[in-house]
């Protein structure tokens, strides 16, 4: 397969702040003068952040690890999981199509795929929103067949069942990742042959399914701030992430507390640049009777954005779905990241939500 | 059947709690530190005795592996880099340790490491592999924050770190020099070889690469002895197993089991039998895409072992056990592994990026039946000119699936070229 880049280059690239620490860190896990090793869990963040790699974010990594832009480049086409082309708005579908998936029906999904997102891999959606393709052997045989959506692995599918799962991504749900009929991981779905004596019961998802629910970033872009950054093999105190990594090793690892520790803190530092344009919208002190929705709901908002809208006054879909343009900016100036609302469109998605309340 | 008690994967489908106090609570990280302070020299030799083979494929002996590592540093670090890429298919038994019991992993690194002289360990993870990265790291993390890892690694004075990177995407970075040109961040394209990883691997340095489950299994071998793993399984085939079976079962599963398991009891008792009864059964891939296939029949009563399945013809490989009924097209199969090998050949040398595109599109002729009989030895042929003339043995394993398919199944090909053949008389 030809992999080249896209006609259609964006100017620049940057990463958040988040995430530039975060590729900092990577970069100390490697012996000094060979930081350029870290190439590729830094190449997939850009990914991450951007939905695929652009010409300025290859470039971008190449400086930061001082490698020549044929060496980052020659990396970038060489390794498929980089999407060299822009993919779905809200997801890229990744059916796993080889043998074990194949003769358990991956020949389904790949014609769901084709009917409801378009005839060719790598190809848009009518409406943006759906990319997909087909990739090879993605290491859950057991649960065949599979695809991989965003972050997560639905398993144990059905054609019908990835028609409904592409069905709710549209509608701005996030189906719960893992096997798709009732198993729990990888034991035999009829019950456990062995390991009986350890059948607790005590977690309801098994550990891939419930990182994605914890964190609620299956089908996000990722900006740094989903999860506090720990980095604990980075010894020197000079370094930049090192006192945040010390930070948060002393607070106990549960998202709560830290996203209202952290949330006055950045409400109060924007203020004094507050821009004309900014015009503070009608807020809440507490969610009306009848309990806050659930912002995370809304696709680009993860437990963290919730907590921090919550704080600022916000709990009702049909809030978010009035804000006017100045009083975007006001909300786009007060979370880390600017042009986010716009970009994921919270006020239609909100609607939406609002509506089927 | 294997009994609870000796299984060393307690938590391998993640009910029970999967955090460091839960791992704890089921005997890992037992006196980590004590095993340390017995010496490089017992923990070798005491792995030589278990008689435990690589897990991940090739069975070479772990405990001899080992010992290629230089006794003495001659001023250059030494490092032991784990193979987490799992990415052939039909495999996915290590992705069950990485997010469900993640602490054999951690622990047998450190063990590991300082059996070879390494104060540093990599594990390399395939890129899909996302939330398994995380749940590792998240333990890696644990174990920091307990002093399990880190300067004085679980009291035993010896200083360890422990490093989570990955790939993105591409089969070739399992092969174990390929893995370490990738973790040098560059594209994955395996080495001439000598000289072997112990001599110049990682940067230059003596490294050993070893399978998720090799490091992962060697805790509790060196905690309750080489004899009890020893004890499992036919001579020269030691030991307990992941197998993951999948396809055309009842109930496809992973599932830790003893070595030399007969096949028909593997798929009984923890399968449920295969779709639509034994007589169904029409060929088995026993371990992985890269291994030839086997016919139905002949594989009822096989033992799963390296040296059994060898004598079938085929071998353990990863135990990653592909069956298929009745309803498989055969001949699909083994083109869809031929495309596998096509998009995942590296391009470094001639005989494969050339010929495993060749091989497919002969494959696809065959699918549909139209080519001529002769051109199934021409095929086989070829096979025999990528077989061993590459760098690594991604050509090897490209050429294996369809010398199997040939060789069990040549009449159904035969058949569909003179169907083919008649179909288009009939037309004119």
């Amino acid at each position: 397969m030809l992999r080249r880049l896209y006609h259609d280059q964006p100017e620049t690239f940057a990463f958040t702040p988040d995430n530039q620490k975060w590729a900092e860190a990577q970069m100390k896990k490697f012996p000094e003068g060979r930081e350029a090793s870290a190439i590729i869990p830094i190449l997939w963040r850009a990914q991450e952040q951007e939905g695929w790699l652009s010409r300025p974010a290859i470039e971008h990594v190449a400086a930061m690890l001082d490698l020549a832009y044929i060496r980052a480049l020659e990396v970038a086409s060489f390794y498929f999981m980089f999407q060299l082309q822009p993919v779905g708005s809200v997801a890229h579908i990744q059916v796993c199509g080889t043998l074990s998936c194949m003769i358990c029906g991956a020949e389904d999904l790949i014609g769901v795929c084709q009917d409801k997102i378009a005839d060719k891999a790598h190809a848009l959606s009518a409406d943006g929103k759906f990319s997909w393709e087909e990739v090879e052997c993605l290491g859950s045989c057991a649960n065949a067949p599979m695809a991989q959506i965003g972050k997560d692995y639905y398993e144990d599918l059905t054609a019908e069942r990835l028609g409904e799962i592409i069905d709710e991504l549209a509608a701005g749900r996030v189906p719960t990742p893992g096997p798709q009929n009732g198993r729990f991981a990888a034991e035999p779905l009829k019950g456990l042959t062995s390991l009986k004596g350890y059948d607790s019961g005590k977690t309801k998802f098994n550990a891939s399914a419930q990182l994605a629910t914890d964190i609620g970033d299956t089908v996000k872009r990722i900006d740094g701030t989903e999860v506090p950054l720990l980095a604990p093999w980075v010894k020197d105190t000079k370094a930049a992430p090192s006192p945040k990594a010390k930070a948060t090793k002393t607070t106990p690892k549960t998202e709560k507390p830290k996203a209202a520790k952290k949330a006055p803190a950045k409400k109060a530092a924007p203020k004094p640049q507050a821009a004309a344009a900014e015009v503070q919208p009608a807020t809440l002190k507490a969610p009306r009777q009848g309990g806050a929705d659930d912002l995370k709901k809304i696709s680009g908002v993860g437990p963290k954005l919730e907590g921090v809208l919550n704080d600022l006054g916000f709990w009702h879909f049909d809030q978010i779905a009035k804000w006017t343009a100045d009083e975007i900016a006001w909300v786009d100036s007060r979370l880390k990241f600017k042009g986010r609302i716009a970009r994921d469109n919270w006020m239609a998605q909100a609607a939406d939500l609002a509506k089927a309340k | 059947m294997l009994k609870d008690e000796n299984r060393i994967f307690t938590n391998l489908y993640g009910m029970h709690d999967r955090t460091l106090k839960g791992a704890q609570a089921r005997g890992h990280w037992d006196g980590t530190g004590a095993i340390i302070k017995k010496g490089r020299d017992w923990i070798i030799n005491e792995m030589k005795a278990s008689g435990l083979r690589g897990r991940g494929g090739a069975g070479f002996p772990t405990g001899l592996k080992w010992s290629f590592m230089p006794k003495e540093s001659d001023g250059r670090p030494a490092y032991l880099v784990v193979n987490a890429d799992e990415s052939e298919p039909g495999t996915c038994k290590d992705r069950e340790i990485m997010r469900h019991d993640p602490h054999t992993l951690i622990e047998g690194c450190l063990i590991a490491s300082f059996a070879m002289n390494a104060n540093a360990c990599y594990i390399y993870i395939r890129g899909e592999y996302i939330r398994e990265k995380e749940a590792l790291q998240a333990a890696i993390d644990e174990c920091y924050e307990a002093g399990l890892v880190g300067p004085n690694a679980a009291k035993s004075g010896w200083p360890f770190d422990i490093y989570l990177t990955h790939g993105a995407g591409a089969y070739i970075c399992g092969e174990e020099t390929a893995l370490l040109e990738s973790l040098e961040g560059k594209k994955g394209m395996p080495r001439m070889k000598p000289p072997f990883p112990a001599g110049a691997g990682l940067y230059g340095c003596p490294t050993t690469v070893n399978n998720v489950e090799s490091i992962a299994v060697v805790p509790t071998i060196l905690r309750r002895g080489g004899d009890w793993f020893a004890g499992m399984g036919r001579p020269n085939n030691a030991g307990t197993k992941l197998f993951a079976i999948s396809g055309h079962v009842n109930n496809p599963c992973v599932v830790e089991e003893e070595m030399s398991i007969s096949f028909e009891e593997l798929i009984e008792k923890h399968c449920g039998g295969i779709r639509g009864g034994w007589d169904n059964l029409k060929a088995v891939i026993p371990g992985g895409s890269s291994v030839p296939c086997v016919r139905g029949e002949n594989m009822r009563d096989a033992v799963m072992d390296f040296d059994a399945l060898k004598e079938k013809g085929s071998s353990l490989g990863t135990a990653a056990v592909i069956v298929m009924d009745n309803s498989t097209d055969m001949i699909k199969a083994i083109w869809r592994l031929s495309k596998f090998y096509k998009h995942e050949s590296c391009g470094q040398c001639t005989p494969c990026r050339e010929g495993t595109g060749w091989m497919m599109r002969v494959m696809a002729r065959l699918v549909e039946g139209n080519a001529s009989v002769e051109e199934i030895d021409m095929l086989l042929d070829v096979t025999k000119q990528v077989e061993g003339h590459t760098i690594c043995a991604l050509g090897d394993a490209a050429a294996w699936p369809i010398q199997g398919l040939i060789k069990n199944f040549r009449d159904e090909i035969e058949d569909r070229i003179k169907d083919k053949r008649m179909a288009g008389m009939a037309a004119e």
